[in-house]
């Protein structure tokens, strides 16, 4: 066991005077008294002058982009979950990186955030972060005069943070704080205020002793870990995850019967939200499969599921299909004035001998081709059933598909009860003259 | 043989399985939310991960951070999230963290359509990048292609160390077709080379003329440093502009110089034929429709379907192209690839045609831009 975990070969380059060395060692000091080997930390940092902590180290280092350490942290720990991951940031990675730090907090996994927090953006030349006070001097001239600053652990605690402390570079007992920070099982936010003497306190009056004073007239929840009875999120996410059922592959099918034509179809399915269309599609997709044909199937529908057109496009070929677009279809089936009127056009190019399967109720722009009504409403089918009922009406007229391909298909499609009630739908149909 | 039902995004999925993906992370978006919902459906039970991100970006740090610990992962978005993850892609090529990308092309600019298709993305995909280094992009036709494509995905990335992308398209993604795939039969493919035993090891450290360096992952016994930094083999920061430069090559070299490993699929002809047309994804289809009908006209035409965009496949296009006079390049948006045709064919007649309105390339249209070319 080696007596520190600082990388030998290169020391803490920071300015003279700058807090970050002191956190530097006292996160050694924690891992120190920790036990903890080399190869079971990883630092994961951000850019900045704390993106400098993890080369510091003789540990594992990641070190990515400005704002996103939290991110690679969560990927890595879930990988890993018996590897202690450290992420170092500043007050400027705590900003732009604002959405990750509320998902970490929100999240609870078992990760240690260190925000070095000296209150501007010391790399760039000193401009405002978010926690720069709003009477303070800095390179963004009036900017940060206009701006609250966030206190830290306000804000990891108002998204659910387990575990949040504020503190300073220059306390005795740093070392033990980050310890207690990094053994706490799930995700702990230290706020560690620090002095940056290359930028910040070149304009602005700031000494440990202040750090200190402010630190002393914050109320306790804003400085002091408050625990709160969180269970750990790697833990929750592989027990929730053994609780899950395997995942079903898409629906397969085995040709079993002989393809009533040689021809090659294009269907559309013309109807309105609710109408169960998109699973129609599906259903005569699957006939077709059980007949040996090459299916595909488009849908398009409106962002409001609830309203609007409901559209489902399908072809049916003996040979492999190359274009999936359907101008000129030989069957529609229309059965919801939403989905007719959205594809109007279509009506106008439609071939003589092209089979219309519409609903009373449904109004049509002039056609040529046979027009079959099917009264559903009459037969007491419900509206959502109306789809499936025009499918089974194609199936009697044989051309397209036959009954025992939809049956097959029906049969791969639903179970138990929708099973039951799908297949009574055929005997329905089979009143209509 | 059973065949079954899917669209593209679940084909993606289940490739993603095969290939032994057990990290994905995503951020829901049309048209690319299919696959998120496959993974979440598949992973969890199988004791993967599934997260849903908070961003786009974070999806893919969730990625990045799980694939330096060894696990292969995937992320899928469509235009405005690969947008954003611009500045993690430049991370996954700089410091060689496999990584694969499914864009699901939908109709830009911006938020564009969510609904409509397009290729739009071909050049960002190639150039989303800073630094301009290469990456891979594979271009599925149909959903079968969505399966075999991010299967090969994997297998790039992991040998290369570098992100892969799978340039799907609405019109794949979200469109069901039968397919005779056995999605869970594995598909193990090529592992990321490990370093050699007998050095220490360096986390980019390459011997000869080796391109790409060894792996181990953060949190094994040896101590593994990965940085978004200018690095030397060490891992450490430099300035130094030997120590970058040889870096900076190696990297560009690393993806241009093996194309036989990765220029995939391209079609066959028997017959040399009088023109080409040279297209990529859905489009593909749409032209194979074409020059049938064109050639039952008595014209004796031929498609080459590219499912590897980048690095250009350049063999192959002057190759399959050498007889031939005429080229039709036709793309789902207004002109992207035929800049990479036209510098590779600088004597050829290439004619493009493009269109980026949301609907399909019709076969009637490529007839007739092939007919009418003069």
């Amino acid at each position: 066991m080696p007596d520190s975990l600082l990388n030998q070969s290169r020391p803490p380059v920071f300015c003279p005077g700058c807090s970050h060395e002191r956190v530097v060692l006292a996160l050694n000091s924690a891992l120190m008294n920790m036990g903890l080997a080399a190869h079971q930390v990883a630092i994961v940092s951000d850019i900045g002058c704390s993106g400098l902590f993890d080369t510091f180290f003789n540990t594992h280092a990641l070190h990515g982009l400005h704002g996103r350490a939290l991110t690679y942290a969560a990927g890595l720990k879930l990988a890993c979950p018996d590897l202690t991951v450290i992420v170092t940031m500043g007050d400027g990675g705590l900003g732009i990186g604002g959405a990750h730090l509320l998902s970490a907090c929100r999240r609870n996994l078992d990760v240690t955030l260190l925000v070095l927090n000296n209150f501007n953006y010391g790399m760039t030349g000193g401009q405002f972060s978010a926690t720069t006070p709003v009477d303070a001097a800095v390179e963004s001239g009036f900017l940060n005069r206009l701006e609250t600053p966030v206190d830290v652990c306000r804000l990891a605690q108002a998204a659910g943070a387990a575990y949040t402390a504020a503190c300073s570079s220059f306390q005795k007992n740093l070392p033990q704080e980050i310890e207690q920070a990094l053994r706490f099982e799930g995700f702990a936010v230290l706020d560690i205020r620090g002095i940056c003497p290359g930028r910040y306190t070149k304009k602005n009056k700031l000494s440990p002793k202040m750090i200190e004073k402010e630190l002393a007239h914050q109320p306790l929840e804003q400085t002091h870990h408050l625990p709160i009875n969180r269970k750990e999120y790697g833990r929750r996410y592989r027990e929730q995850s053994a609780l899950q059922k395997p995942a079903q592959p898409p629906v397969s099918m085995l040709p079993q019967h002989p393809a009533p034509s040689n021809a090659r179809w294009e269907i559309m399915i013309l109807g309105d939200a609710g109408q169960r269309v998109q699973t129609a599609g599906e259903i005569l997709c699957l006939a077709g499969m059980s007949a040996g044909l090459r299916v595909t199937q488009k849908n398009d529908y409106h962002i409001t599921v609830l309203r609007g057109p409901s559209i489902s496009e399908i072809i049916l070929s003996p040979d492999e299909i190359d274009f999936t677009g359907i101008t000129k279809p030989g069957v529609i089936l229309a059965i919801g004035q939403a989905g007719v009127n959205t594809r109007q056009k279509v009506f106008r190019q439609l071939d003589p001998q092209a089979m219309i399967i519409q609903t009373p109720g449904v109004d049509l722009p002039t056609v040529s081709g046979s027009i079959h009504l099917a009264d559903f409403k009459d037969l007491g089918i419900k509206r959502e059933d109306w789809s499936l009922a025009a499918l089974m009406v194609l199936a009697r007229l044989g051309t397209v598909l036959h009954k025992d391909m939809l049956r097959s298909a029906i049969q791969a499609r639903f179970k138990s009860t929708a099973l039951e009630s799908a297949l009574a739908l055929f005997e329905k149909v089979e009143i209509l003259k | 043989m059973s065949f079954c039902l899917m669209d593209g995004n679940e084909a993606v999925a289940w490739g993603a399985w095969a290939a032994g993906c057990r990290f994905f992370a995503g951020y829901p978006i049309t048209p690319a939310t299919g696959i998120l919902n496959a993974m979440l459906a598949i992973l969890p039970p199988a004791g993967g991960i599934c997260l849903q991100g908070e961003d786009e970006i974070a999806s893919m740090g969730y990625c990045l951070g799980a694939s330096v610990a060894g696990m292969k992962v995937m992320t899928a978005t469509s235009g405005p999230g690969i947008s954003l993850c611009s500045e993690q892609i430049s991370f996954a090529v700089g410091s060689e963290i496999p990584i694969v990308i499914v864009d699901v092309q939908r109709l830009g600019p911006s938020t564009g359509s969510a609904t409509r298709g397009a290729d739009g993305d071909i050049q960002f995909l190639r150039w989303g990048n800073s630094g301009g280094l290469p990456v891979f992009v594979l271009a599925p036709t149909d959903v079968k292609d969505c399966f075999e494509l991010t299967v090969e995905a994997f297998n790039l990335s992991e040998a290369f160390r570098c992100p892969v992308f799978v340039a799907s398209n609405k019109e794949i993604a979200m469109t069901k077709e039968s397919v005779a795939i056995d999605v869970r039969q594995p598909r193990p493919g090529r592992e990321r080379p490990a370093p050699r035993p007998d050095l220490p090891y360096l986390p980019f450290g390459v011997n000869g003329d080796q391109k790409v360096p060894g792996f181990l992952p953060i949190g094994g016994r040896t101590i593994v440093r990965q940085t978004s930094s200018t690095h030397g083999p060490d891992g450490y920061i430099t300035t130094n502009p030997e120590e970058i430069a040889l870096v900076q090559q190696r990297l560009l070299e690393k993806l241009q110089g093996a194309p036989e490993f990765f220029s995939l699929y391209p079609e066959k002809t028997n017959a040399p034929p009088d023109f080409i047309i040279l297209t990529y994804g859905v489009t593909s289809r749409a032209a194979r429709a074409a020059v049938k009908l064109l050639n039952q006209e008595g014209r004796n035409g031929a498609v080459l379907a590219l499912k590897t965009l980048w690095p250009v496949p350049e063999e192959i296009i002057l190759t399959q192209t050498r007889h031939v006079q005429q080229v039709f390049v036709i793309e789902m948006n207004l002109g992207q690839y035929i800049n990479e045709i036209q510098r590779v064919l600088p004597h050829k007649q290439v004619h493009f045609h493009g269109r980026m309105d949301g609907t399909l390339i019709t076969p009637l249209e490529i007839m007739e831009v092939v007919r009418h070319a003069r």
